[in-house]
């Protein structure tokens, strides 16, 4: 045991820990923001009650047919990016020709309809989940002790961040995506389906949120606002990083994390501010975010 | 010099029947609050024009600079409490309490739009509801506004130290006074060369911009004025009804001013007062159903959104036009 700046290392070691935990929940989520607002030019509101709604399916599926987390990590995702389908095709493809404000609106009705009937059967109270006896326990370092679980949501979160960048910036399919962002009229007379293509990203933006919605059930309890909340410090974690960049949406996510990490142990009053405050700082000095293009 | 393309030429004639139309509207609206308090609780109509007057300052953003603010529950939820410490605590006239908050979401105004119209569109929407989160967790944790109790039994006082203001009556006709100033003064702004410019703006800024137009100005004083309006609304809120909560200053308050707008008609003069007085007269009639208005109001904001764009006011204004 020794000390940083007057601070026991566990602690210290342990904030850091829960910010990188943290900050796996903002990057994948900011991340899904930053690709379906890339294809379909909304800003999905709805984005925080999807993440809450992969956390429900994997509590709902546990109570009802007794299927663990490693089945929910699957399906839960598969059915709420189903959902968020349905969502496209029979609301938001009507929206595409409108200013992007009325997507924002429409998916903040979404959101107040999912997270409404939510509270509704799961009262307002958080809902435990239990952890799979194959994550459970720990290691201890030396310098602090690890929780499995917390290393898994970590190592997964910076797997499927990657792998998305990578599929985007590195495959053909996302060789299609991105012009398809920049120019879908000539993309479209090249013969590739756009509207099937936006859709799919949009289903597969949600179930990204669906699927940190299981990975977060373990480490916060389900609750029906679990989303509500978060969804504006990823606005915020948004607007700091911008949306142009994949990559920058990932690190700003991590980055903030730690942050918040870090000011929890030396500044705890303002730990639920900070990530605001930073962002009213990148506004004055880089108005267009950190890695973002002037628009 | 070509000056047919002028728009106060072209847009003469639809103006005089626009303005007939507007003071028609205006008459009636007077005439029904007047009336009202004589067939229903005051306090519920006292209420309402709160949500009218935070409505319309809320639609001088959106509906005339096309400045979609997701965060003025900020505005109106600190203005309520300072209005409310200042009634309480330093024992300040309901007037002077008033003012109290209206300088304090004047200030919150400046400092928040000058950052947040560093961008635009989508993320304008989203700076300002961050900000607004931000100043939520401050008020949870500052000692003065009560937490989770908020300010409670705010004494509504003497106005100017003389009129008693504890009589329903007397705080109905004062509400409404505030209401119909503040309402005015918003009539006074659109139609003003200001307004002009804001609608300029909207319609194309970067056309603003060749024409020598400081658009970010122009901007910055809109969202300022339209801060302080809230203000307005929240004070006389908290005055009126007697207490201050973490309810006026959460993200839900934000949403639902959205709603109230966009259901009466954004860009319309009297759309917000209307839509205002239809979701609350919803939230009294469904207090029973619980968690459900969450549902409600959601289902209303898709439909709205998807079939129902022009609001209440604005349907019945196209049907006019006709």
């Amino acid at each position: 045991m020794f000390t940083i700046f007057g601070i026991p290392s566990a602690a210290l070691f342990g904030q850091l820990l829960i910010g990188l935990i943290n900050g796996s929940f903002y990057a994948l989520l900011s991340l899904g923001l930053a690709v379906i607002f890339g294809m379909l030019n909304i800003i999905n509101f709805a984005h925080g009650a999807q993440y809450m709604l992969g956390a429900v399916a994997a509590f709902l599926l546990l109570q009802w047919t007794g299927l663990g987390y490693w089945p929910a990590l699957v399906i839960a995702p598969l059915v709420v990016g189903a959902f968020g389908i349905v969502i496209e095709r029979t609301l938001l493809q009507w929206l595409y020709k409108l200013d992007h404000l009325y997507g924002l609106l429409l998916t903040f009705g979404v959101a107040l309809i999912v997270e409404g009937i939510a509270r509704n059967y799961l009262g307002s109270a958080g809902l435990p989940y239990v952890l799979p006896d194959s994550l459970r326990g720990g290691q201890n370092l030396g310098f602090m002790f690890l929780p499995n679980y917390r290393a898994w949501v970590i190592a997964v979160s910076l797997v499927i961040c990657f792998g998305t960048w990578f599929a985007i910036e590195r495959t053909r399919l996302g060789a299609y995506l991105r012009a398809a962002t920049e120019n879908p009229t000539l993309v479209r007379a090249f013969g590739i389906n756009v509207p099937v293509m936006i859709t799919l990203t949009y289903g597969f933006g949600v179930a990204l949120a669906a699927f940190a919605g299981v990975m977060a059930a373990p480490i916060y309890n389900v609750s029906p606002q679990m989303g509500a909340e978060l969804i504006i410090v990823v606005f915020a974690v948004v607007v700091i990083g911008g949306m142009g960049s994949i990559l920058g949406a990932i690190l700003t996510g991590f980055g903030l994390g730690i942050v918040e990490g870090l000011t929890k142990v030396f500044f705890p009053e303002a730990s639920n501010t900070v990530i605001f405050v930073i962002m009213a700082i990148v506004l004055l000095v880089r108005p267009a975010g950190l890695f973002g293009r002037r628009a | 010099m070509d000056t047919t393309t002028s728009p106060v030429i072209t847009g003469a004639a639809p103006s005089v029947l626009r303005r007939n139309g507007e003071t028609i509207g205006f008459v009636i609206m007077v005439a029904a609050l007047i009336v009202a308090p004589f067939f229903t609780y005051p306090l519920f109509l006292m209420q309402a024009m709160c949500f009218a007057l935070f409505a319309c300052a809320f639609n001088l953003l959106i509906g005339y600079v096309g400045l979609l603010s997701f965060g003025h529950a900020l505005y109106f939820g600190w203005a309520s409490y300072l209005a409310a410490h200042a009634a309480k605590v330093w024992g300040f006239t309901p007037e002077l309490a008033i003012l109290t908050g209206t300088a304090t979401a004047a200030i919150f105004g400046l400092l928040a739009g000058s950052l947040a119209i560093r961008r635009q569109g989508i993320y304008f929407a989203m700076i300002t509801l961050a900000l607004a989160q931000m100043m939520y967790f401050v008020a949870l944790r500052m000692k003065f506004t009560g937490g989770e109790d908020g300010i409670q039994a705010v004494p509504r006082g003497r106005l100017f130290g003389v009129i008693d203001l504890s009589n329903e009556m007397t705080m109905y006709v004062f509400v409404l006074v505030v209401f119909l100033a503040g309402f005015l003064l918003i009539y006074r702004i659109i139609h003003s060369p200001f307004g002009e410019v804001l609608k300029a703006i909207r319609e194309n800024e970067p056309r603003a911009v060749s024409l020598g137009y400081k658009t970010d100005r122009y901007k910055l004083i809109a969202f300022v004025l339209s801060a302080t309006l809230a203000g307005v609304a929240g004070s006389t809120k908290a005055i009126t009804m007697q207490i201050a909560s973490l309810t006026d200053v959460n993200w839900p308050m934000s949403g639902e001013v959205v709603l109230m707008t966009l259901v009466g008609g954004l860009g319309t003069i009297f759309g917000p007062v209307v839509g205002a007085f239809v979701i609350l007269f919803m939230q009294f009639k469904l207090s029973v159903v619980g968690e459900w208005v969450l549902v409600i109001q959601g289902v209303i904001f898709v439909t709205c959104v998807l079939l129902f764009r022009r609001g209440i006011v604005g349907e019945i204004a196209a049907l006019f036009k006709r």
